[in-house]
């Protein structure tokens, strides 16, 4: 079999993907491709009917498909090869790609970069052991979101959702539109997962009793469920005996997360971070494998896919750089990043402090909520950067930048630390 | 006197508006919150989303919404007009597919383009 060559490979032609790809080329690299296995572009946000997507960058509220498809236009414009329905099978650290698509079966690609963009997966029934059987009728709310929205089909009528993140808040709205009965949101924390916006906007507006501080505890029924019983919980997330009831519904549906897709990245001998559980990744958005960059939900679960198409602008312009060889990751000192008090983790994880890097931006998410609150920054004891924020809460993603002239306070050697403390 | 959250940013504040005061709202922390509070008790708004069932492109649905926010209580009216809707492709981004839906002053939109495959 002939291998084929390409300067550029991107996988996954979702959000991420396209606009790694378009960065790419529009610093010059001819030679690209992005491989999808769905057959259209866009990833999740063909199936994001619903609102709220484009704030920042277009200062307007699109829906999921509007803003996909003005991506897909810059994709288009460009000479950018696009190939759908084509499933990675397996990277390696050598960037030799396995390839399977139904018009050209089985392929094998060598890419001198590779751009890591498969999105993220939802957290299965597995990964939170209920008891009970194992019926028809348990699904993720993103996959009842692509029945419904895609392919129009009805997944019950009498819907239960455990776990209050905002893919199930989003449909238990659209449920209730199409006319199905939406009994319960359960939620095992003291608060709820998703944004206060679709607290009111998805459950309020219909009614639905948002339960927190409570579970499911067992599901009913052989070939199709038939019932759930839920639960109080107590400060250990213990179901507390007597406060349990049995609800009729037909359908349940989990909302419990995203997690990023990694079997590649495992593959391709990535190293993971097991906070974000993605890989861990320098400034330049590359992973511990030279030549292979990172980013979007792939990296870590991003709420805004403005964010997501800002980072993987970068990705594409760093990939660009390899390329031409005008990054040498191998120079310059190596710092760590460490999370400190109050902070669940950052991306990146580890910096090359080169002297020709201008900005370093951080992604990073909170512990807990608060309000009033400072982030410090510290590199060998010394504060070297102050951010303030009114608000902070688990659920959003926040972001600081370093300019260059907090970036030349960084000691070599020492770890540039991130932690979250109140401002009185 | 209602309880409201303010949706206006990621704060949430917790509102209460006093409809026996002329719809004063406390528990703000800016001045959002206030206008918030009495658009939300006086005249709630809501952009619609939805699929209306798509012929001759392929797939099942054609994703649409409102072009703006409709009057909460036009919310079902609006759906069950979405609902009996049927459309052939092709389709273009923003083509107004009913215009003036359920009489609320917003065109019902298509949220994406298909071309007129039809395999
Ligand atoms: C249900 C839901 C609701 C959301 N709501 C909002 C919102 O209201 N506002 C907002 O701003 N953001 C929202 N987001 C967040 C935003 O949509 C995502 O962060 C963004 O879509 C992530 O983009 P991505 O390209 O990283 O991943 P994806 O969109 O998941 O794209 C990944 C692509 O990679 C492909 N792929 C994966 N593996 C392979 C493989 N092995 N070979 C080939 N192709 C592969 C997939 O098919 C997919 O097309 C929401 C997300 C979800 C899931
Ligand atoms: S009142 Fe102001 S600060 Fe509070 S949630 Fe509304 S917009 Fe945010």
């Amino acid at each position: 079999m002939k291998t084929q060559q390409y300067d550029l490979v991107v996988i996954g032609g979702g959000p991420a993907g396209m606009a790694a790809a378009v960065s790419a080329y529009d610093q010059g690299v001819r030679s690209i491709v992005i491989l999808e296995r769905d057959k259209q572009l866009g990833g999740i946000l063909n199936q994001c009917i619903h609102n709220g997507f484009g704030l920042h960058h277009f200062k307007e509220e699109l829906s999921g498909p509007e803003y996909a498809e003005r991506y897909i236009k810059d994709v288009r414009a460009r000479d950018i090869e696009v190939r759908l329905e084509s499933m990675v099978l397996d990277l390696n650290s050598e960037r030799i790609i396995q390839l399977v698509s139904p018009s050209h079966g089985f392929e094998l690609i060598e890419a001198k970069a590779v751009i890591l963009a498969m999105g993220s997966r939802e957290r299965a029934r597995g990964g939170i052991g209920t008891p009970g059987t194992r019926p028809a009728g348990v699904l993720t709310a993103g996959a009842a979101q692509r029945y419904v929205n895609l392919e129009g089909q009805r997944v019950g009528e009498n819907i239960v959702i455990l776990g209050s993140g905002d893919i199930g808040l989003i449909m238990a709205r659209r449920l209730s539109l199409e006319g199905c009965k939406v009994h319960a949101c359960v939620e095992i924390m003291s608060e709820p997962g998703g944004l206060a916006r679709n607290i009111v906007q998805c459950l309020q507006d219909f009614d639905i009793p948002l339960l927190l501080s409570h579970t499911v505890t067992r599901i009913e029924g052989k070939k199709r469920i038939e019932a759930v019983h839920i639960a109080k919980v107590d400060m250990q997330m213990r179901p507390i005996p007597g406060t349990e009831r049995r609800v009729a519904c037909d359908t349940l549906l989990l909302s419990v997360g995203l997690i990023p897709e990694n079997e590649l990245s495992r593959a391709a001998g990535v190293e993971l971070d097991n906070r974000t559980k993605g890989p861990q990744v320098f400034e330049n958005l590359q992973t511990s494998v030279p030549g292979v960059f990172a980013c979007g939900n792939v990296l870590h679960i991003h709420d805004l896919v403005d964010h997501v198409s800002d980072e993987s602008a970068r990705a594409g312009r760093a990939a660009a750089a390899y390329l031409s060889k005008q990054t040498d990751t191998a120079g310059g000192d190596l710092i760590a990043l460490e999370a400190g008090r109050g902070l669940r983790y950052t991306v990146p994880q580890r910096l090359h402090l080169r002297p020709d890097l201008e900005k370093l931006d951080i992604f990073f998410r909170v512990t807990h909520t608060a309000e009033e609150q400072k982030i410090i920054v510290e590199s060998g004891g010394k504060q070297i950067a102050l951010f303030r924020r009114v608000h902070v809460a688990p659920g959003e993603m926040e972001k600081i930048t370093l300019p260059a002239k907090v970036l030349a306070e960084i000691q070599p050697g020492a770890k540039l630390s991130l932690r979250l403390e109140a401002a009185l | 006197m209602k309880e409201l959250i303010c949706i206006v940013c990621p704060r949430g504040c917790h509102l209460k508006v006093d409809e026996n005061d002329d719809y004063k709202v406390t528990g703000h922390r800016c001045a959002r919150g206030v206008l918030y509070g009495y658009q939300e008790m006086t005249a709630p708004t809501r952009v619609v989303t939805s699929t209306v069932v798509l012929e001759n492109a392929g797939e099942e649905r054609c994703p649409v919404r409102t072009s703006q926010a409709v009057p909460k209580a036009k919310m079902f009216e609006v759906i069950d007009i979405v609902r009996k809707l049927k459309i052939s492709a092709p389709v273009s981004l923003g083509q107004v597919l009913v215009p003036d839906i359920a009489g609320s002053g917003a065109d019902l939109i298509a949220t994406r383009s298909f071309s007129g495959t039809g395999n």
